[in-house]
């Protein structure tokens, strides 16, 4: 009779002590660090399941959203980068370097004079929306390839200027090179044919076709090719990927 | 009444049980037991992780975007004329108070906080999207191979076949068993040694259709698999649906676990909850010789 009592009320305590054991172990780093593995195993299902450069659905003007949401930072507190927003961002330098041949410069104009892409897509954020529009800009493929990649670079590095907690760190994101030759993964200046406002990371913001918004880093200020990101930040590769979130954002 | 229920379910028990011989038949097989407890652990964090996921966008959606003016389903914090904030639950154009329970709830420090589910539903307890995913996503590996293994073994074993696959009698029974049910009246003696039609009815929605369904709709909502599989947004029309159906499944899989452990305690809690260990069940052993012979 002990046995049943103690075995009854083990079972009804189970779903309160497992959901207030797995509480508990939520904080220790050694359980972020196994849970997050899974995204790996993930990864490599999806580009088993996925080609290489499978295109997201694209869609009508009809469906652009009447409100696209703005998140993140909406106005960088950042007094070189208002100084660039009030000139109209004339003064504004993309530079492209790292491992590359030919490290370069690029101004908005150089940017806005290279071909051009307009892709209506949707944009998945990770708290769980989406809103569709119009992207335009030049595939960052055809950026890269006025640099010349060296053959050891692995990631994209995208360093912005949008400060965050209070400051001290600035945004940043990487993906890796598989990504960056997407014909989805634009550096686009416009949406929904309007110059980029800065609500949604003027002058020129990351758009990818295939993974969540916060890979989409806004107010590019510089990128560098790099062989790992694990030198940068807390080396998660990205801003929110030091807060927890996973580096491969592809669910 | 639910108390009511019990005790008069209790009685029935103690008064038939008392009374007749205890037969104990070999009812589930050790991959059922496993499989089902990994299962139940599985299941658990995945709907309090989920309800975290859900908890980051406290909305839900038709079609392939967030119309955010027009939500099927939202909790959020409102004040009322009075300048109380509320929680509201709004489905469709009806809206709930909800204050304590959905929108609006204590936070960890015990003061009131804008959140959908309360901090008792979710995993993590405090709003944490990151650690919610993580539980999350890692879980739906266990959750999809034990189920895929559930299902081989079900199939190679006949275990689907044979005790969940509905006969013709089970069919032509069905609406008498559904009454059966309502009033409490649960089979016993040698019925006591299959699953009833409705049991295997509700086992084989669950298996073969929520739970594909909650998984699919999952994968929908990843922008990767969709540029793979853009079929799969046809067929759940658009990512918002997927993630509402996902949310439907998730709420059907929780309706079918509440109703699964309330029969589970009505129709003798030790007895299933013994079987489910170490596989033996009993049943009330008839006087006929042919009820022996079945002895295992």
């Amino acid at each position: 009779m002990r046995r049943r009592r103690l075995i009854l009320g083990l079972g009804a305590g189970t779903g309160t002590l497992l959901l207030g054991g797995c509480d508990r172990l939520s904080t220790l780093p050694r359980t972020q660090s196994v849970l997050g593995s899974a995204q790996w195993l993930t990864r490599a299902a999806q580009r088993a399941l996925v080609s290489r450069d499978a295109l997201a659905p694209e869609f009508t003007r009809a469906q652009i959203a009447p409100v696209f949401r703005a998140n993140g930072t909406t106005d960088p507190d950042n007094p070189e980068y208002r100084a660039l927003a009030r000139n109209g961002f004339r003064g504004w330098r993309l530079r492209v370097d790292g491992l590359v041949e030919s490290p370069k410069e690029f101004s908005l104009d150089d940017i806005r004079s290279m071909p051009a892409q307009t892709q209506i897509t949707r944009h998945d954020c990770v708290e769980g929306w989406s809103c569709i529009g119009e992207w335009t800009g030049p595939l960052l493929s055809d950026v890269l390839a006025r640099v010349v990649p060296k053959p050891q670079a692995q990631y994209a590095m995208f360093f912005c200027a949008d400060p965050m907690d209070s400051g001290s760190d600035y945004y940043y994101e990487s993906i890796d090179l598989r990504t960056a030759a997407h014909p989805q993964t634009l550096l686009a200046y416009a949406l929904n044919g309007e110059t980029l406002p800065i609500a949604y990371g003027a002058p020129v913001r990351l758009r990818l076709g295939r993974q969540l918004g916060y890979k989409m880093a806004k107010y590019v200020m510089r990128i560098e090719l790099v062989a790992s990101y694990r030198a940068f930040g807390q080396g998660g590769g990205g801003y929110w990927e030091d807060q927890g979130y996973a580096w491969y954002a592809g669910i | 009444m639910m108390l009511h229920a019990v005790q008069s379910a209790r009685t029935l028990l103690r008064r038939t049980g008392c009374a007749d011989r205890k037969l104990f038949i070999y009812r589930h097989s050790l991959a059922v037991r496993v499989l089902h407890w990994v299962n139940f652990i599985t299941l658990t964090i995945m709907l309090a992780s989920g309800l975290q996921i859900f908890n980051a966008h406290p909305a839900l959606y038709w079609g392939a975007t967030s119309e955010f003016s027009r939500p099927l389903l939202s909790m959020h914090a409102m004040q009322d004329e009075q300048g109380r904030t509320r929680g509201v639950t709004t489905i469709g154009s009806h809206a709930f108070v909800t204050t304590g329970l959905f929108g609006w709830s204590r936070g960890g420090d015990g003061s009131l906080t804008e959140r959908g589910f309360p901090r008792w539903a979710t995993l993590p307890s405090d709003a944490w999207l990151a650690m919610g995913r993580l539980w999350h996503l890692f879980f739906a590996w266990i959750l999809v191979v034990n189920g895929a293994l559930y299902v081989l073994s079900g199939f190679s074993s006949g275990h689907l076949r044979r005790d969940l696959w509905l006969t013709r009698t089970d069919w032509q029974h069905l609406g008498r068993t559904f009454l059966d049910h309502l009033r409490l009246r649960f089979p016993k003696g040698e019925d006591a040694r299959r699953y009833n039609g409705l049991q295997k009815l509700a086992y084989l929605i669950v298996i073969f259709v929520v739970g594909p369904l909650i998984v699919l709709t999952g994968l929908t909502m990843s922008p990767t698999l969709d540029a793979g599989f853009p079929w799969v947004l046809w067929l759940f029309h658009g990512r918002q649906s997927a993630r509402t159906i996902h949310f439907l499944c998730a709420m059907t899989l929780l309706a079918f676990v509440m109703v699964h452990i309330a029969m589970v305690i009505l129709s003798g809690l030790w007895n299933n909850v013994r079987s489910m260990i170490s596989g033996r069940y009993a049943i009330e052993a008839t006087p006929s010789p042919a009820a022996e012979s079945h002895r295992e």
